[in-house]
């Protein structure tokens, strides 16, 4: 893979920014609206930093109606618009182009309606995931999914890329949990679907929406689910001397009947640092490190703990160790949260997300550890265990061209080794542009041709956040 | 006379689909033909996926399940259940309520998305759907989705053909994700409650951490008064902790009985499939999704003005009330009462001619049905594959 293309800008459209800015500044408070360039930088890249572009303009709408101004202007325009919310996209999903419009939520953060007895709460796409659960705690509810970069990331982004997180094991991801968006499309049509009922009718146009990237509309406002707070929870940690033993152990616990809440794996370089960088006491002298949390009374926390125990003793487990207090659970998540942050402090990397059947956990482990042993590079594999959704980190230096090449290509053979087992590119990131000339390795011309119909029917000019996702090649005329 | 075509694998699958689309000639599409719902189809053949079966792969210890469209239903749950797993969100079976006697399969289940009591606490079916293959109105058959648990590669058509009642696309073979059985249920029954205040006993049960997985209001009949059932599930002593717990919670509600086992079990599939308003067998069925609180307001309209019976599922959520055979099934008074709260209502039983008169699903808003024109239209060009049903 040469580094990723992000193609050249219109200049038509370069050369009429004056009058675009106009068009739009007629249509936003000017608080709203970003045009110099130090500014906008601020806007040029999002987690995948290794790719940046300064774009257009930048606007910061405050209401529905406005975002559907702006996006039939820019329609009429035939200006590009990337739609962007906290920016922490792993997979450059937010990543805009010099010739595109970004369009940010972060002016529209407002609760709207809270309704425990009906289990939901109605929000503006800008609130933060974190903000969410925060909105109904003292009520005893929380919202599930919880991606690591849930403290930034927004309810808009997690629409966009159908996001997970470590608990999605018991509670399901983002399209789970979402009961009805406003979202306007591009000609600036504003339409709900769902609403706060359990399920909508005709079709699922709510499903096709969460995880489309951005490519179908702009979300504005979320019927979420909330669910009542669990009495206690309670990780524990067990070691493992291989990465086939962990896996059968994960196998075995879920074959039982028992659904954790989360079951995180780390192999041993990763449990080195972020043992260094959290001190949560994890066992350093094994090579595969569980954490499982469950869920309920005291009693119940007891019993599942106790089953956990008698099904992982076939595995010879090591360091086996339950969380006595509040802050040792705190300190437990603290250094798996904070994993990918404690790996950047030593080395850059990239880090991937594809998923693979269960049973294939130790075939894959191996052959990421060939992989990266052919490319020279270290590798440190942290993810979901339960739901076999990796992130292996690729360590490089960014500073070095040739390692980045490197890296990169290496990444694109671990996730073609996971689509070769069974399973997938892309578990909870989205593809953005760091995956999307991979898609025709998991799908044929047949499927990508399909998603695109869906993509020209919705945004016939292809300009809400055209380059993600679909290879640049093979697109429709 | 219709003729029927019986297809045994993808490829006549997509020769049917792409020569019917050629001679702009419709298809009905069926599975086992036990979902009769929605407007009827005028096509002079029907395509059925009955002879496209078998489970194609099977990882107990992966929670995992894949089996081509046309496999009845009962072989998956059988295949489950010697492994003590389940689907997870207890398809419901309309042979009674709809009166036929067809083999309800998995396609047909997955193109309804047909989810019963669990769904407030398991997801519908379209939630455990995890992987599908389909042929669209081309004639070409796509997949979306696979086999793994997590996956946000391309778009999610798995949801978008889930409950689009063969007008995409023909599904040619569905995987779904799988739970564990319990160890053991138990349903706590409340009696003689107002739908007022069932509905606040059922929210306040969902409110606590004690995970029902069920929660539904039967009417009276019979001189039996109400009856509010609440289910639990799980590890034996899990569930006679929640209980104890649940007691507290539903003091102001009255005590209650428990019932176990088999009888719960029993008692779980009469709501699932609507026993209640089985019969008078020429009564309209509506089926109705609002919030939950919402529910107690629609259904007690509908007694007064329809003299429907009124079953809730799903917390109050899910209403399945009856209208008259007669005139407009009572479709009139039905929308109106779900308009003033929000929500819709779906025609499931009624004559042809009252199906083929009444919108048998909620009209939708001119944004959302702009969306499904366009989207009708990439996947079906030709507009053959079950014309007019949605």
């Amino acid at each position: 893979m040469s580094a990723i293309e992000i193609p050249k800008p219109d200049p038509r459209i370069l050369a009429r920014r004056n009058e675009i800015i106009a068009g739009l500044a007629a249509l936003l408070p000017p608080t709203s609206l970003i045009t110099e360039e130090d500014e906008r930088r601020a806007y040029e890249t999002d987690a995948l930093t290794a790719y940046r572009r300064v774009p257009l303009a930048v606007v910061l709408p405050e209401t529905t109606e406005q975002v559907s101004k702006v996006l039939a202007f820019l329609n009429q325009q035939g200006v590009k618009v990337v739609a962007r919310g906290a920016g922490t996209s792993l997979a450059g999903g937010a990543i805009p182009s010099e010739d595109a419009v970004v369009l940010g939520v972060s002016k529209t953060s407002r609760i709207l309606d809270v309704d425990t007895a009906n289990r939901t709460i109605r929000v503006e796409a800008g609130v933060t995931n974190l903000g969410v659960s925060g909105a109904v705690a003292h009520l005893g509810f929380f919202y599930a999914p919880d991606p690591s970069s849930q403290l930034a990331c927004t309810i808009a982004g997690n629409i966009g890329m159908n996001s997970g997180g470590a608990h999605c094991l018991k509670y399901g991801v983002t399209t789970n949990n979402v009961l009805g968006v406003k979202i306007v499309l591009i000609d600036g049509t504003i339409v709900e679907i769902g609403g706060a009922q359990m399920d909508a009718p005709g079709y699922d146009l709510l499903g096709l929406i969460v995880g489309s990237e951005g490519q179908l509309g702009v979300v504005t406002e979320a019927t979420l689910r909330i669910l009542p707070l669990a009495e206690g929870a309670r990780p524990m940690l067990m070691g493992f001397q291989s990465a086939e033993d962990a896996g059968a152990c994960v196998a075995a616990i879920i074959a039982s009947g028992i659904i954790p809440v989360a079951i995180e794996y780390m192999d041993r370089p990763a449990i080195q640092v972020c043992e260094a960088f959290a001190h949560a006491g994890y066992p350093l002298d094994v090579e595969a490190l569980l954490i499982i949390e469950v869920e309920g009374s005291e009693a119940e926390i007891e019993d599942l703990i106790g089953r956990i125990t008698t099904i992982a003793a076939d595995y010879n487990p090591s360091g086996l160790r339950v969380s006595q207090s509040e802050a040792e659970s705190a300190a437990i998540w603290k250094g798996r949260k904070s994993a990918f942050g404690a790996m950047g402090r030593l080395a850059d990397y990239i880090c991937m997300d594809g998923t693979i059947p269960t049973g294939q956990l130790s075939a894959v482990l191996t052959g990421i550890a060939e992989i990266c042993a052919g490319y020279g590079l270290r590798v440190s594999n942290i993810f979901h265990a339960g739901d076999g959704n990796l992130h292996p980190l690729v360590l490089f230096n960014a500073n070095d061209p040739v390692e980045q090449h490197k890296a990169e290509r290496c990444g694109e053979d671990i996730l073609k080794l996971c689509v070769d087992l069974g399973g997938c590119l892309t578990g909870e990131h989205g593809v953005g542009i760091e995956k999307r000339d991979l898609m025709t390795y998991q799908f044929n011309t047949i499927d990508l041709d399909q998603q695109m119909r869906v993509k020209s029917a919705l945004d016939p000019q292809w300009l809400l956040n055209p380059h993600k996702v679909f290879p640049l090649e093979g697109r429709p005329v | 006379m219709t003729s029927i075509l019986l297809p045994e694998s993808e490829t006549e699958i997509e020769a049917i689909v792409h020569e019917a689309a050629q001679s702009r000639s419709p298809l009905a599409i069926h599975g086992g033909g036990t979902r009769p719902i929605g407007k009827p189809v005028h096509a002079d053949r029907t395509l059925s996926t009955k002879l496209l079966t078998g489970i194609t792969l099977y990882e107990p210890s992966e929670l995992v399940i894949s089996a081509r469209a046309g496999t009845p239903l009962t072989e998956i749950q059988q295949t489950l259940a010697a492994n003590r797993q389940r689907l997870p969100f207890e398809p419901i079976d309309y042979r009674h309520l709809l009166g036929n006697h067809g083999i309800p399969t998995i396609g047909g289940v997955t193109a309804s998305n047909s989810s019963g009591p669990r769904r407030i606490h398991s997801g519908a079916a379209r939630d455990s759907l995890i992987g599908v293959r389909a042929t669209t109105g081309r004639g070409e058959t796509i997949k979306s989705g696979g086999r793994v648990m997590k996956n946000v590669t391309g778009y999610d058509f798995v949801k978008l053909l889930a409950g689009s009642w063969g007008t995409l696309a023909v599904l040619t073979e569905v995987t779904y994700k799988l739970l564990p059985e319990a160890e053991t249920e138990l349903t706590l029954l409340l009696t003689g409650l107002s739908a007022e205040r069932a509905v606040e006993a059922m929210t306040s049960a969902l409110g606590t951490p004690f995970e029902v997985t069920g929660a539904a209001h039967l009417p009276a009949r019979d001189g039996m008064p109400t009856r509010t059932a609440l289910r639990l599930e799980g590890f034996d002593a899990s569930v006679t902790y929640r209980t104890d717990r649940l007691d507290q919670v539903l003091k102001p509600f009255g005590a209650f009985e428990t019932i176990a086992a088999e009888a719960s079990r029993v008692l779980w599939k009469s709501i699932r499939d609507v026993e209640a308003l089985e019969s008078p067998h020429d009564a309209a069925i509506w089926r109705i999704s609002v919030r939950p609180t919402d529910g107690p307001t629609v259904g007690k309209q509908l007694v007064e003005k329809l003299s429907s019976r009124v079953l809730y599922d799903w917390a109050g959520g899910l209403i399945w009330a009856s209208g008259p055979s007669e005139g407009d099934g009572g479709a009139a008074i039905v929308r109106s009462a779900v308009a003033a709260v929000g929500g819709h209502a779906m025609l499931v039983r009624g004559s042809p001619e009252l199906r083929a008169t009444v919108p048998v699903f909620e009209p939708e808003t001119s944004g959302v049905a702009a969306m499904s024109r366009l989207i009708k239209s990439a996947f079906d060009p030709a507009g053959v594959l079950n014309p007019g049903r949605m």
